[in-house]
């Protein structure tokens, strides 16, 4: 997959959910790839190099390594 | 069925709890208070002669002939312009009215042609029926002196014509193109014996005028002078058949009238509750692309898109078919395979195709146009209300006081509605208009919009957002209805969000351009004035925050009471007649019909049973994704039905080289559209006269299609997906849509009580339809939201990353026009092309003048994805800075400067923002010239010889 595009998803993602505060944020973040995401964007996400992403896009793939 | 004409009652309807009783020729008839002595005898069976009145518009009282007398009144008093009174006694047969009649009927016929023979109109035409109906049998005047009868006709209308010596200036036409289409276009000039209908101002035509071509004068019209040219070119239509259009979410619904095999004319059906008797030019006239020469009758396949066509039976393309779809399945798995299901076909077409993906394929890869267009809506209304649908019924909009459009343009994407809007905003409602663009509605014949917001393109959460500022922090809110239908906790934290003075409208006025007190004068006007509707369309959504929009909205309508009952309201204008339908349907990857998500192991479990088949619990690719993953190699093969995916999403060059990149790639579709360029197999779809459905509007209105020919492709689209099916190896039998209705309303809890028979009783049927609202529902959220308590969702202004900078300074937004339809496959084969033949580019004065750019030149239209060139209109509609283009025309090819960039939550792309050069040019570029030849090649057809 095309993992700027991802990266870009992700962060944006985790921008427009910002506003709800930074807990409540990576919850959402992380509930809405899990929801909408197919398994090889996700599998290609949890296995990229993080570092183009936000704090809250991370730590949102964070919860989505432990799932 | 026999041809019987729409029955008019003389006078519209009127609402009232009050009942009158009286007596008409001696019947006891009981209607309610107001409504005229004309229709109340039309009501109860009888019939009074008539001429000027006409059920679709105000009476008139002007030619004398529907003359009553009514005991203890002196005189004969018109019966359209007398409204009925409690034990009023009248005749409307006596020998004095009959005298009268006749007398004025004479004068009428005195100036008419009397070639009844060979008129067209023979047989349908009021004035010859009423002269029969008064018993005229004679003219005293002769035919000699003073008449119109050397008039010339105005055939400038493609599709109806102005015949002036039938005229009988009766003004029918004038108060319908008034009152019913508020265009205002025709007027009766002259006085007395000299007065004619003309079009415009002196010297224009029908075509030249401000006409719309919507019909309405033409159906209002009594006699043969407003008539459509197919009635003179086919004949006199023998049978009609209620079906519904096919171009946009309106969902009006129509007679098609026939003669035979042939369609006659389309005439808006009066009971249609979407319409109501209106219509507008695409649905009411430009059906020609039906039988247009370039659609495709038979199945065609090809190895490699190098290769030419070449056309085989049904029965080879489905085998062929089917054996590549099952080996690349075996070869790459099911995740390698997927379908885009269509919002231009039926709810039962759509259904067959995501079954087919889920239950047939295996994959969960199955998406729709919808995606970009409305897909933020489905998200947004469903975070907010807990459905993923508009609250309201069109009806709705009658009892509003404040409409706030926001990026929309009903008067050309919606014209039907948007002329129940006018006649709203004639009565006295406010408008308020938020969009980058001076719309037509903003200013135009006795409408003005109160306040219009020309915001910068990409800022819509900004207003919104300061729009609640306004209203929070002056104490406009309505807390009560908060409290009482809302997450009271919720709301104060996004009170407490929007309060902040970085979101006043004065901090947000250096980013959204829009004067801070015109916003804060909006707002209060929305809070206070009354009944506040808000309809919004793909300005809102085609947006990178386009999901945050569509809440944000849904906010201001929370905040101020603004939902569950008539005259408020969130209303999505949907795009194509059936992409309410379509992801009704579940055609997304992530959720099963009715919106529930595939992860949810009970309603997979329902599914699974009823299929007998094992369902994947993980979301599927969206389009976008679908393409990323065909350049990796992992998505292999794709069945697209009803759709020009090529032409109609963003940067044509990423979608190209995603076609490119699969084994095979399968168009179900009416025309070789710009996609069929890079398929394999060619699948030929049928018109939605050729078969029989259900489409569901904008409102959620559920409304028959129903055949009235057979398919000149020889099979139904539903017919073709369960074919294909079977070929893979599936045991569908379906005989008849209403059978795949039937598994649709058991699988669906919202559709429960929606059937054929149902529908063929109710008319139509807004859903939700089940136990607790059996004859469906007008109007949502009325006692509680669907999802339990409204909730508020925090949204904040994340700009988008689309950037104007030096090299590319302008920013170009997108949109429609009333005469062509999307990406224009149907409206480009009919006449409509007079009024649209070209894609232009609209461009400030300022702008245009930095570039010595004049209307009419050609230009370069630049991105950081691609470029094309266009004409240039120079108009001050769109504010400096901005640009603004349709994408009906292949040869424009818009979608080539639309950048990948989109919602954050759906992927709805970024239609409505790019940012752009503008630079004179002299015709078109490389691409668009590399890409006209390749074009043309991949649509050669190697015929075999005849054996
Ligand atoms: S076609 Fe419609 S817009 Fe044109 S003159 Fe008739 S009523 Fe008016
Ligand atoms: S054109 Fe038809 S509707 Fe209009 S005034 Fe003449 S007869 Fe009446
Ligand atoms: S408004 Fe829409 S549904 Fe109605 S006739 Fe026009 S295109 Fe068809
Ligand atoms: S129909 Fe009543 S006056 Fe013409």
């Amino acid at each position: 997959m095309d993992l700027a595009r991802l990266h870009h998803m992700a962060n944006q993602i985790a921008r427009n959910l910002a506003a709800q505060g930074e807990e409540a944020a990576i919850a959402a973040t992380a509930q809405h790839i899990r929801d909408f995401w197919e398994p090889r964007m996700k599998a290609a996400i949890l296995g990229s190099d993080r570092s183009p992403l936000d704090p809250i896009a991370r730590a949102a793939l964070e919860r989505l390594d432990d799932a | 069925m026999g041809y019987e004409p729409q029955a008019d009652f003389g006078t519209p309807p009127v609402q009232s709890d009050q009942p009158v009783t009286l007596a008409i020729d001696g019947r006891a008839v009981t209607v309610p208070a107001g409504t005229s002595v004309m229709r109340a005898a039309a009501e109860s069976g009888g019939s009074i002669p008539s001429l000027c009145a006409t059920d679709s518009v105000k009476a008139y009282g002007s030619c004398r002939m529907c003359l009553v007398e009514i005991e203890g009144r002196k005189g004969t008093p018109a019966s359209c312009t007398t409204p009925v009174e409690p034990g009023m006694v009248v005749h409307t047969q006596t020998s004095r009215l009959q005298r009268l009649r006749r007398g004025v009927m004479e004068l009428y016929i005195s100036d008419h042609p009397l070639d009844c023979l060979t008129c067209s109109a023979n047989n349908v035409c009021e004035l010859q029926d009423t002269a029969a109906e008064v018993g005229l049998r004679d003219v005293r005047y002769g035919y000699a002196g003073a008449n119109h009868l050397g008039l010339p006709t105005d055939s400038s209308n493609p599709y109806f014509d102005f015949d002036p010596c039938k005229c009988i200036a009766c003004s029918r036409c004038v108060r319908a193109c008034d009152e019913v289409q508020g265009t205002f276009a025709l007027t009766i000039a002259g006085r007395g014996f000299a007065s004619t209908v003309s079009a415009g101002q002196a010297g224009d035509d029908f075509l030249s005028s401000e006409c719309v071509s919507c019909g309405a004068c033409v159906q209002a019209c009594p006699t043969a002078t407003l008539q459509e040219k197919a009635v003179k070119e086919i004949g006199k239509p023998e049978r009609a058949v209620v079906t519904t259009c096919a171009y946009c979410g309106v969902g009006c619904t129509f007679r098609a009238e026939m003669r035979g095999e042939q369609l006659v004319r389309m005439v808006p059906w009066k009971d249609g509750k979407a319409n109501r008797g209106h219509s507008c030019v695409k649905g009411r006239f430009a059906w020609g692309y039906a039988n247009h020469r370039d659609r495709v009758l038979e199945p065609m396949i090809r190895d490699s898109i190098e290769d030419p066509w070449r056309v085989v039976s049904w029965d080879e393309a489905f085998a062929y078919t089917a054996e590549r779809l099952n080996a690349i399945k075996a070869r790459h798995g099911a995740r390698a395979l997927g379908g885009i299901t269509s919002s231009r076909c039926t709810n039962e077409e759509t259904f067959l195709v995501q079954k087919l993906v889920r239950a047939g394929f295996g994959s969960n890869n199955v998406d729709t146009c919808a995606r970009v267009c409305h897909s933020p809506t489905g998200y947004g209304l469903k975070t907010t209300f807990g459905t993923s649908a508009g609250t309201q019924d069109f009806d709705s909009v009658m009892q509003a006081d404040v409409i706030l459009v926001i990026g929309a343009n009903p008067t050309d994407a919606h014209p039907v509605f948007a002329s129940r809007m006018k006649r709203r905003l004639r009565e006295g409602a406010k408008l308020i208009v938020i969009d980058p663009r001076r719309i037509d509605l903003v200013r135009m014949p006795h409408v003005e919009a109160a306040h219009h917001l020309p915001l910068q393109p990409g800022t819509n959460v900004a207003v919104l957002t300061a729009m609640a500022h306004v209203i929070v922090t002056e104490s406009l809110a309505d807390e009560a209805f908060i409290r009482e239908r809302c997450d009271w906790d919720e709301y104060q934290d996004w009170a407490r969000f929007v309060a902040d003075e970085r979101h006043s409208p004065e901090v947000l006025e250096a980013v959204t351009r829009v004067p801070a007190a015109d916003l804060r004068a909006a707002a209060r006007l929305y809070a206070t004035g009354g009944n506040g509707a808000i309809y919004y369309g793909l300005g809102v959504t085609e947006h990178s925050q386009g999901s945050s929009t569509v809440m944000a909205i849904a906010n201001l309508a929370m905040a101020t009471g603004n939902i569950g009952r008539p005259g408020v309201g969130v209303n999505p204008l949907r795009g194509q007649n059936n992409v309410q339908g379509s992801c009704d349907m579940g055609s997304f990857p992530h959720e099963l019909a009715g919106y529930r998500h595939i992860s949810d192991s009970a309603t997979r479990g329902l599914f699974e049973q009823d299929w007998g088949v094992a369902l994947n619990p993980e979301p599927g690719l969206r389009i976008p994704n679908m393409l990323d993953a065909a350049l990796d190699g992992s998505f292999r093969a794709l069945y697209i039905q009803g759709e020009d995916i090529l032409q109609s999403d963003p940067n044509t060059h990423h979608v190209a080289a995603g076609l490119k990149a699969m084994e095979l790639v399968i168009v179900h579709d009416l025309f070789l559209n710009e996609t069929a360029g890079y398929a394999h197999v060619f699948l030929p779809g049928s018109t939605f006269l050729e078969k029989d459905g259900t489409f569901t509007n904008a409102e959620r209105r559920i409304q028959r299609v129903r055949k009235v020919m057979e398919p000149a492709n020889g099979l139904a689209d539903w017919e073709v997906t369960q074919q294909l099916a079977q070929a893979m190896g599936l045991n569908w039998d379906y005989r008849h849509p209403a059978e795949i209705m039937a598994e649709i309303a058991r699988l669906t809890p919202s559709f429960a009580g929606v059937s054929y028979d149902h529908l063929e009783e109710a008319g139509s049927l807004q859903w939700p339809v089940n136990a607790a609202a059996p004859d469906g529902s007008p109007v949502m959220h009325v006692d509680g939201f669907v999802r339990g308590k409204g909730r508020f969702v925090v949204t904040d202004y994340v700009p988008t990353d689309e950037k104007t900078g030096p090299r590319y300074p302008l920013l170009l937004t997108t949109g429609r026009i009333l005469s062509q339809y999307n990406v224009g496959a149907q409206t480009r084969r009919t006449a409509n092309t007079v009024w649209h033949e070209e894609d232009l580019l609209e461009i400030h004065p300022a702008d245009a003048e930095n570039r010595g750019i004049k209307s009419g030149d050609w230009v370069r239209l630049a991105s950081r994805t691609g470029e094309t060139t266009l004409r240039a209109d120079v108009t001050d509609r769109v504010a400096p800075g901005v640009v603004y283009t349709t994408f009906h025309h292949p040869a424009t090819q818009a979608n080539v400067v639309t950048t990948d960039y989109s919602d954050w939550a759906t992927n709805c792309p970024e239609y409505k923002v790019t940012a752009v050069q503008v630079m004179p040019s002299n015709g078109p570029t490389d691409w668009q010239e590399s890409y006209a030849s390749w074009a043309e090649r991949s649509r050669r057809v190697a015929r075999e010889p005849a054996e």
